[in-house]
């Protein structure tokens, strides 16, 4: 585990936080759980709607070739803001519990990889029924690692400005947004590349964009049985660890006044 | 042996009259209009193994930004603070508690968040439970809870981490008095066994039935520092609080005597 400088068990303060996180946010409803599941089956249900009535486009598998670009889409987007604000929800611990604090904001994220995990199941189910298993699926869990590593940090980071900059979090939900349509969600590569084709500048920044890569290496995985090209995953695992590794120093930069902010 | 020193320590904040926003500030050149406030100035003491201090003083004088920085979850802004030995602090009631986890759920976070192990939380829990006397309402959302009760479990699961430092912020005003006593005896035990207590109350007759010596904070600095009958008298005298009664034998008037 990471050092981060305590006597803690740092592992049960993380999975009990995460826990606290997970339980919480469907506690008081009478579909719990169903909620986490409702939200992509319903963004997917549109977008193949629009996708093949009103505007054409033959794509196989329409509905699991979306999915498998909502479902990280919608991680990235819900880990992130979630890190984001979690040390400004959390103040009453941070100002008042002497304990680790780089874990509030790794555990926003893994609370939200929990239903990740979930929705990747049904899509693994859906997809080994209707296009059938693979031996490359095995690959899967090293993608998930990668994408929990890079939203992590990028959630260190921004929670420790909110704190600082409230505005952040606003900064954060409106580039969410903004990714919706930069990231093939419901387009695909070979489509990028052809438009790409003069914009060598639009195409260098989107082989570099991990949420990208992620769904890249699920789709060529699940939808069309091929292994991704190893320079995407050098380039996500890449991506991943630097985010990481930065999050966690501006963030320990900067916490000791966190109490005062709050 | 656990011990905490702290050196010409003082914390300031900012107290922000008029917040432009970063528009004006650039745009028009406004400034925040702000004015530093010393929470704390120049403190300098130290508490060793085997004493539980009370710190003492009016509202605003500085007595939980200094548990807070003792306990560290605030930083000075000039000055040292030095510990050794593992910290429990209560510097609210019901920190760490979260209203719609049950009791047991929050049990099981603020063990680890204080700094257990799962090992270790497992085999104190039903006695945490018990020392809790809330064990028919372990199951419900804290949100049910009183704050008595909140108070009464994060007691439990304080003393039950066996902390070398224990920090009480203002946490015990609001039990009754089985509990009270309860906890006494529990400090007692801690103390006994070499650690230390840092205890803020504006109730004087808990400050006095539970520490031996008492530090009295004034507009952030240290106003007197010694036994705590002495200094008690002299804080019922000169501060505010002309009516608190500050007498002997104050250990049976406020707990009872043992059963």
């Amino acid at each position: 585990m990471l050092a981060f400088g305590s006597t803690h068990d740092i592992l049960y303060a993380l999975t009990s936080l995460t826990a606290k996180e997970f339980k919480v946010r469907y506690r008081n409803m009478s579909l719990g759980i169903l909620w986490s599941l409702a939200n992509p089956i319903i963004m997917m249900s549109v977008l193949t709607f629009v996708f093949t009535f009103v505007i054409r486009n033959d794509k196989q598998y329409f509905p699991l070739f979306l999915l498998m670009g909502i479902l990280p889409y919608n991680f990235f987007c819900l880990a992130w803001t979630t890190g984001t604000t979690s040390i400004a929800d959390n103040a009453v611990l941070v100002k008042k519990i002497p304990f680790p604090r780089e874990l509030i904001p790794f555990a926003g994220v893994l609370a939200n990889a929990l239903h990740y995990l979930i929705q990747l199941g049904l899509l693994l189910l859906a997809a080994g029924i209707v296009i059938g298993p693979s031996p490359l699926w095995i690959w899967l869990p090293v993608i998930f690692v990668l994408q929990i590593l890079f939203v992590s940090g990028l959630s260190l980071c921004s929670a420790a400005l909110n704190v600082y900059f409230r505005d952040t979090r606003y900064v954060v939900e409106s580039a969410a947004l903004v990714l919706f349509w930069l990231v093939p969600i419901f387009y695909s590569f070979a489509e990028i590349e052809q438009m790409a084709e003069g914009y060598s500048f639009l195409r260098t920044v989107l082989s570099y964009n991990p949420l990208a890569a992620t769904i890249l290496c699920i789709r060529k995985i699940l939808l069309y049985g091929e292994l991704f090209e190893w320079d995407t995953l050098v380039k996500l695992a890449t991506a991943s660890l630097a985010s990481v590794t930065i999050g966690l120093t501006y963030f320990r930069r900067v916490q000791r006044d966190f109490a005062d902010y709050l | 042996m656990a011990a905490i020193r702290l050196e010409n320590l003082s914390k300031r904040y900012l107290i922000h009259h008029k917040r432009q926003l970063v528009a004006q500030r650039v745009w028009k050149r406004r400034q925040n209009v702000t004015e530093p406030f010393w929470a704390l100035r120049d403190v300098s003491f130290a508490v060793k193994g085997g004493e539980t201090v009370g710190i003492v003083g009016h509202n605003g004088a500085g007595k939980s930004t200094l548990l807070e920085i003792v306990a560290g979850t605030s930083s000075p802004t000039t000055g040292r603070v030095e510990r050794s030995g593992k910290i429990a602090a209560m510097l609210e009631v019901g920190t760490g508690f979260h209203a719609d986890l049950t009791g047991a759920e929050n049990i099981h976070l603020n063990a680890a968040l204080l700094g257990m192990s799962k090992t270790e939380l497992q085999r104190k829990f039903d006695s945490i439970v018990e020392f809790s006397g809330i064990a028919d309402f372990i199951d419900e959302p804290a949100r049910t809870y009183s704050t008595g009760m909140l108070s009464r479990l994060g007691f439990a699961v304080a003393v039950h981490f066996e902390p070398e430092i224990l920090i009480l912020d203002e946490v015990l005003s609001v039990g009754d008095r089985a509990f009270l006593r309860q906890c006494a005896k529990e400090i007692d035990r801690l103390v006994n066994a070499g650690s230390l207590a840092l205890v803020a109350s504006h109730n004087l007759d808990v400050v006095a039935a539970l520490c031996s010596r008492v530090i009295w904070l004034d507009h952030g600095r240290v106003k007197s520092d010694g036994p705590a009958g002495e200094i008690l008298l002299g804080y019922a005298d000169g501060g505010d609080l002309r009516n608190q009664r500050v007498l002997q034998p104050i250990k049976e008037t406020v707990f009872g005597a043992d059963e």
